[in-house]
This record gives C-alpha cells, structure tokens and sequence, in this order.
C-alpha cells in the first residue's frame, strides 16, 4: 500500500532556457552603469542616485489566478476567476490592515498572462507569493510548491525554474500556512505540482487551492460541492492565510535571497 | 406566349428533377448509415484470449490528495504498447465510474494511443531493452471534460505515471499530447509539455511529507 502524499516528478526540459530574463538583464545594465556612475559622483549623491532602498514592509505577493479570458475552473454559478479575484482582494485588505505592504497581480477582471504575472512578483522582490485557486474537488485547502528539485542560490536563474532557489522556503511557508489553517480547524493537504507560474517565481512561493469545506455530496449534485461559494468560508480561510504570513513575518522569515 | 406544351414539359421536368433530389439524398443518408455500421462493426480490441495476468493501479485520491495501490487481475495484450493503453483505459474506467475517489469522466477511452520510444542511454545510444519514454495520447474530448484544478489534474499526471512504471518498469519518463498535439495544460493547471518522471522511487509516504508539512 502506497500512501501519502504524491510528488510531481519532473525534470528540467530537454531545451536549454534564455540565461537571463529581460529583467535580470535590465538589472545587470542597470548594476553596470550604477557602477560607472558611482565611480564619478560624490558619494553624497549617491544616494539620490540608487533605486529605492527595499521597503521596510513585509511585502506579500497576492496572485489571483486566471481572470478575463482564461475562466479557469467552474463551480456553482461563478467561474473560478471570479473566485479567485474576491479571496485576493480579501486577504489584500486583512494583511494591509496589519502592516504588510502587499502587491497584487490584478484587481479586476482582466487577462493577465502568466509572464507579466511573474515580471510583477519577481519585481516586487517579495519576501512571500500565494497564488490562489479555487477548485470543486477534494476537501478544504490544498497546498501545493514546485516540484521542481532545489537548487543552490545564484545571482542569475534560468527562467522557468526559478524557484528552485527558492523551494526549501517555498516549503516552510508551506508549513506556516499549513499550521495556521489547521489551528482553524481547515482540512488541509499538500502536494508539490508543475505549475509554470510558481516555477518561475523568485520568491518562497506557495499555490492555494480552496476546495469545498465538506466533501461533496454525491446525492444533492454539484450546488452541495458549491459550499465553497460561502462567504463566511472564504472569509475563515483568509484569516488563517492573513494569520499564517503574521507568524511567517515574525519568523524573520522570507527575504528575497535565500 | 409559351405554347402549353412547353409549359407542360417544363412542370414535369421540374417535378422529375425534384424526385431524383430527394432520392439521391436518400442513397447518400443509407449508405452513411451503412458506412458507421461497418465502423462499429470493426474489433475496437483485441479479442481478450490472454489469460488475466495481475496489473498494478496506482488509484488518485482526491480526498486527501494520495495514489493507493491496486491490485487487479485483468487480460493484458502482450504487445507492451497495447499493454499500456489497456492498463490506462481500466484506470479510466475506475475513475469514470460512480463512486471514484478521483472522478473524471471519459473512461476507456479516453487515451487514444500510447507509444513506447527507447531512451539513449549514458553514452547517447538508443539501445532497445533500455529505459523507456512513454507518450500518452489523450483524445480531446477528456482534456476538455477533465475537472479543472491544481490537485486533480496532477493526481491524474501521476497516477497515469506510476501506473505505466509499476507496470513496465523500463518505462522511466512519459510525455502528454491531446490529439496527437501538444497542449498547454491539462485542464487550465498542470502543466502538459514537460516531462514527467516516472518513477515509484521518488515518492515519499507519511503525513505531509512531501510538501515540508513538518514546520522548520
Ligand atoms: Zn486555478
């Protein structure tokens, strides 16, 4: 008997991936020429010069999945964006009302690819990213991180495996986030998937996924599995995730490079 | 003015016209019904002579996000191919059935072929008895009826992986296709244009253990 929980098993593509993103190539430019510039100005102007420093702000990267175009799942009567969309701006309000400072990647009901969502986490240099799903299977909340296998930190990573600097504090979050649900009395489970989203993210990185609170009644059809539709279970899972990135914070936990 | 009896051969040369319309749709809609009687007709499968042998199932769990294994005596081809699909089409059987741990409608048939491709082996030789690539072939009509979610469409990913290894244990990495194409993911998630390892080795057992459930 084999039990427990499964692990995505993947290997890195066949293909070799671009070194550097555009970004990181920006970066090195702009690295280059701050160097020059810093050799020819008073270091009193220096200053002036340097981008701003990285705010003092616990910062939390909330990620609506889907939106606009791409509907994702369905359940109930609402598709999962817009699912998505009212957990993100919730825990956006709980986590701004204590002290986080907090970027989202929309806050409407747009198409937002999946490069452009990861240009805004990767350059919000976020000390914690949640992607957020909703799906009608299972029960309460999974989480999942990148099975991607985890790698020494370098100043530059190949685009679509990121992360893997990043996954054994992917997997500490996991385990915050894991232990502030419970203490809520939320089922929970936890799974390592291949989500290109989250293998690309530069920061410690973990995909919720929120299932129905009670398993879905084979007799009363799908509106019984739509128990995720109630806003006061939405609103208990917020404030477990909101309570988990409170003691992720007090850890000391999260910074950019590992 | 047009004498009458051109004007009556017109009528009738029009109503003639008219019936042979209306027969020759006739002759194409039975020799349509013909040509799908013919298709059904045809053996789908190979007669299942074989004796039943003992097939390992590695069964999703959506309920708390596990395979388990099954063990199931069934007729398998002994063409490793053939062997492969039968051994998905019963997974997708269990899954389409009422009362699945991991339901998701399609059964059978829901893979349409799966294809057995040597590796190369250390020294970039593709040398038959090694390690295998399996590519999967799903029909469209199951991707698009897959349920949609991170947890679902990976539990199916690794139960059609682990089933193939624990089966066909040269069998070390499988690739997905739909309709013989490329696809983004399976349902809106999972990713489908990697490679997936396929190795029973790599999966941990115990709570949370593999997502670092234990706090640091
Ligand atoms: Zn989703």
């Amino acid at each position: 008997m084999l039990s427990g929980i499964p692990i995505s098993r993947l290997i890195p593509p066949a293909y070799t991936y671009p070194l550097l993103r555009s970004m990181d190539a920006m970066r090195v430019g702009a690295g280059i020429a701050f160097l020059a510039l810093s050799a020819a100005v008073l270091p009193s102007t220096l200053d002036a010069q340097a981008p701003p420093a990285p705010a003092a702000r616990f910062l939390v990267v909330i990620d609506a999945a889907h939106g606009g175009e791409d509907l994702g799942g369905r359940f109930g009567n609402q598709p999962e964006k817009a699912y998505t969309l009212s957990l993100s701006v919730r825990l956006r309000s709980l986590l701004t009302a204590r002290g986080f400072g907090v970027v989202t990647t929309r806050e409407s009901d747009a198409t937002v690819n999946a490069d452009r969502r990861i240009e805004i986490a990767n350059r919000a240099n976020a000390q914690a990213c949640i992607s957020v799903h909703a799906a009608e299977s299972g029960t309460g909340v999974h989480l999942f991180v990148s099975s991607l296998p985890p790698a020494e930190a370098a100043r530059f990573h190949p685009w679509q495996t990121a992360q893997s600097a990043f996954v054994m504090r992917s997997n500490a979050l996991a385990g915050e986030l894991n232990a502030a649900l419970k203490n809520s009395g939320i089922t929970v489970t936890l799974g390592r998937t291949a989500l290109p989203m989250i293998d690309s993210l530069m920061c410690p990185a973990v995909a919720v996924e929120v299932a129905p609170e009670q398993p879905a009644n084979p007799d009363e059809g799908a509106q019984d599995a739509a128990g995720i539709d109630d806003p006061s279970y939405q609103a208990h899972v917020a404030e477990a995730l909101a309570a988990a990135l409170v003691e992720w914070r007090a850890d000391g936990m999260g910074g950019r490079r590992p | 003015m047009i004498p009458r009896y051109q004007t009556i051969l017109f009528i009738l040369l029009l109503a003639a016209s008219a019936v042979m319309g209306v027969v020759l749709w006739q002759l194409r809609e039975h020799a349509h019904k013909r040509l799908l009687r013919g298709q059904d007709s045809a053996p789908t499968q190979a007669p299942t002579v074989t004796p039943a042998e003992q097939a390992t199932l590695l069964i999703a769990n959506d309920a708390d996000d596990s395979l388990s294994t099954q063990i199931l005596s069934l007729p398998l081809p002994q063409n490793p191919e053939a062997r492969a699909r039968a051994l998905l089409g019963k997974l997708f059987d269990l899954y389409a059935a009422s009362g699945s741990t991991h339901p998701v409608p399609g059964g059978a048939a829901s893979v349409a072929q799966v294809f057995l491709v040597p590796l190369p082996d250390a020294g970039g030789k593709k040398i038959t008895g090694g390690a295998e690539l399996a590519v999967v072939n799903f029909t469209g009509a199951f991707a698009s009826s897959h349920p949609s979610g991170i947890e679902t469409e990976s539990l199916t990913i690794l139960s059609v992986c682990d089933t193939l290894n624990a089966n066909l244990p040269r069998v070390t990495q499988v690739r997905f296709l739909v309709d013989g194409q490329p696809r983004a993911t399976l349902a809106g998630h999972s990713d489908l244009t990697r490679t997936y390892q396929a190795s029973n080795t790599v999966l941990e057992s115990g709570d949370g253990g593999a997502a670092g459930g234990k706090r640091p």
